[in-house]
């Protein structure tokens, strides 16, 4: 048995012992490992003792990765970290996950081991626990070797209010570190690309470094991870649903060279590159310095820098003060992201 | 980061502004003839920089604009034949044809393939033995050489399956042409530097000989397109139309003879098709009949229809420089990156796309990016 039957989707035998073998020994949840048709868990109040006017963060996201394993992640630590950022960017404390697989039909089952287990680390590296999962197996060709959807379940403690329509004109814009590393990684794990040793993806929970910010300042008005579309795509949906305007400072965005390099050769615009491991955070002026301090002070906002601001005008457009002291529009993504002529 | 630092130093460059505006007197335009200058243009905020005597205008190089609807159909029509791979660069993937785009009939079955290199291409076609693939050759004498050396290739390896469909244009004859039009008024010109690096920069001494007009061969960062534009400016008022190159760490006079042999080996001058210039004569390349084995043109007998340009839409005019973005009245309302209607706004080194993306859609906006 080293490779995915249909017969492993059956509901029958074969599926008891992929769950009994292969994800259980990796997710060892009391309430997953009861196998009953729905996770029962401590309600989260008596777990974190919180004040009764909490309230629950709650996501869903799929994942959809090629390869499958890229240097610095794999699929299995993307499904993780992405939900679990998903309710830190709301200024939640993750603590439950479920997760479903859809299986091509085939797929090696050591495959399938390694994902799990990089869940099972991710997942405790991020301080949650997967209490809940769901086998499906397609026929080859019905599904990409694997696909896998996380929904995650958080609290928000009381006198959070984080949102992407709180961006309010003198605030200030923080990123926690380089942009680009995660999709120029996949990108050039995919296309065979020479200078691939150099580049390692983020991805990353950031609910640590969240709780570091939160316990440092109140006063975190937006936070946001940008992943498909990069960061000018994040800041412009704030300065949307803000009805504000962002101005950054090229000059003050970091972007490590081994991404710049593949990008100017590729024709790409770090700013659009997706992340996975990066937050960026609008707060007020006056807690900024003290914010970027506690953020450096996590291993996942070490290059962290503000990069910016948020302007009154014009409304709902992101600026770009360019390094030569020109200054343009960053707009938002249309389409994919393709390689250039010449 | 070495070779780019040191060209976007912000020191030197506000040098070079204070220089442009001091020596610019005079109103004059000038016009980039290469899309990636325009990109940089904007991506740079460098027009922002220029005193209000200079005018910029965007001319025909971007290789996906230039493409004739007709040329693109009959890419599709060949990407949508039984078996076939049609590989090509990315930026035609979203250009829309006269009914389709390679994008759509991708999605409708049709096997497109973006590559990085025809080198890609021709390990497809190794790959895929029992199956045509065709490469879709667009592009200026940057591209041409090294589809030339992949038919070389191919031919060397006996590689019988892979197939050029050449669309490739020349720059020189489509800005005589731009010129001959009479519509631009240029005062100088800033040349294309990848296409001058492997042209030379003495295929552009036509310029200051039959027209009077200086031309400038420029580099792509900023301080070697702020150098292009004083060097034009300082030219201009000094009344000494030349060429004169500041991209010397590219480009040679005689430009390269080694690419230069390859493209010529393999394909011949021929009549093109220009997207708003009609059958440019000598402006083109096709293959030699030596290589028509590799002629996809030969190989496929498809009928894409008769070719229909969308109503309204400028891109022929904004190429030839005759009109700006945002004198199109579907700029920005009906055109937008996201539903594009001429390639001018799809392509990444269109104009339109560039006018939308980096300076924005609205007039309020583009005079706010000035104060």
């Amino acid at each position: 048995m080293d490779k995915i039957l249909l017969a492993h989707g059956s509901g029958g035998r074969l599926s008891h012992d992929l769950i009994r073998d292969l994800f259980l020994p990796h997710f060892a949840a009391p309430a997953l490992a009861k196998l009953d048709d729905a996770a029962v868990v401590e309600p989260l109040a008596t777990t974190l003792v919180l004040p009764d006017s909490h309230r629950l963060a709650f996501t869903t996201d799929g994942y959809v990765v090629k390869p499958l394993f890229f240097h610095g992640g794999d699929i299995g630590r993307l499904a993780v970290c992405g939900t679990v950022n998903d309710l830190a960017m709301v200024g939640a404390t993750p603590f439950y996950l479920s997760a479903g697989f859809v299986i091509e039909e085939g797929l090696g089952l050591g495959i399938l081991r390694q994902v799990v287990a990089s869940m099972k680390d991710s997942a405790q590296e991020a301080g949650v626990e997967i209490v809940a999962g769901d086998t499906k197996v397609v026929e080859r060709g019905g599904a990409d070797e694997l696909f896998i959807s996380t929904a995650g379940l958080g609290i928000v403690p009381q006198g959070v209010d984080i949102s992407g329509s709180n961006a309010r004109p003198g605030d200030l814009v923080i990123l926690s570190g380089a942009i680009g590393d995660h999709g120029i990684a996949v990108l050039s794990e995919r296309e065979g690309l020479a200078f691939k040793a150099e580049l390692t993806s983020d991805v990353a929970p950031l609910n640590h470094l969240v709780a570091s910010m939160l316990k440092a300042s109140s006063q975190l008005h937006v936070l946001r991870d940008p992943t498909r579309g990069g960061l000018a795509t994040s800041l412009n949906e704030i300065a949307l649903q803000s009805g504000v305007g962002i101005r950054i400072e090229e000059g003050k965005v970091p972007v490590h060279d081994a991404v710049r390099a593949a990008c100017e050769m590729l024709g790409y615009d770090p700013l659009y590159v997706a992340n996975e491991g990066k937050l960026v955070a609008i707060v007020a002026p006056d807690e900024g310095e003290r914010i970027l301090e506690a953020m450096r002070a996590d291993p996942h906002g070490g290059e962290a820098a503000i990069i910016g601001e948020v302007i009154a005008d014009p409304k709902s457009k992101v600026l770009l003060r360019t390094g030569i002291g020109g200054t343009r529009i960053v707009d938002m993504l249309a389409g994919e992201m393709l390689p250039r002529i010449c | 980061m070495r070779y780019l630092d040191e060209f976007r130093d912000p020191v030197l460059a506000a040098a070079l502004v204070e220089n442009i505006h001091r020596r610019s007197t005079r109103p004059i335009r000038l016009m980039e003839f290469c899309g990636t200058h325009t990109v940089s243009i904007f991506k740079h905020g460098i027009r922002q920089l220029l005193p209000p005597t200079i005018e910029m205008l965007s001319g025909p190089g971007c290789p996906v604009c230039v493409t004739a609807n007709a040329d693109l159909d009959w890419a599709i029509a060949v990407a949508r034949e039984p078996e076939v791979i049609l590989t090509t660069f990315g930026d035609m993937l979203r250009v829309p044809g006269s009914r389709s785009s390679l994008e759509k009939a991708k999605a409708e079955g049709a096997k497109v393939r973006v590559v990085y290199s025809t080198l890609d291409a021709l390990q497809i076609a190794r790959d895929n033995p029992d199956r045509p693939v065709v490469f879709l050759g667009i592009g200026f004498e940057t591209t041409a050489p090294t589809i030339a050396a992949s038919v070389l290739q191919a031919e060397a390896e006996g590689v019988s399956n892979y197939y050029i469909l050449s669309m490739h244009k020349l720059t020189p004859p489509a800005t005589k042409a731009i010129l001959d039009s009479g519509e631009s008024h240029l005062d100088g010109i800033i040349g294309p530097g990848h296409v001058t690096t492997v042209i030379g920069s003495q295929s552009w001494e036509f310029l200051p000989r039959d027209y009077g007009l200086s031309c400038v061969i420029a580099g792509f960062e900023p301080l070697d397109i702020l150098q292009g534009i004083y060097t034009l400016v300082d030219g201009i008022e000094a009344a000494q139309p030349e060429v004169t190159n500041v991209y010397s760490r590219s480009v040679r006079p005689e430009g390269n003879e080694t690419a230069l042999e390859y493209m010529y080996r393999v394909f011949e001058v021929c009549a093109a098709d220009w997207r708003g210039m009609g059958e440019v004569p000598a402006s083109g390349l096709k293959l030699r009949e030596r290589y028509h084995q590799f002629d996809a043109r030969e190989r496929f007998a498809v009928d894409p229809g008769p070719s229909v340009e969308p109503p309204g839409c400028l891109c022929g005019d904004v190429i030839r420089g005759a009109k700006t973005p945002p004198e199109c009245s579907l700029y920005g309302k009906v055109c937008t990156p996201h539903h594009p209607v001429g390639p001018c706004m799809v392509s990444s080194e269109g104009t339109c796309g560039a006018y939308y993306l980096y300076a924005g859609e609205q007039d309020s906006v583009r005079h706010n990016l000035r104060s």
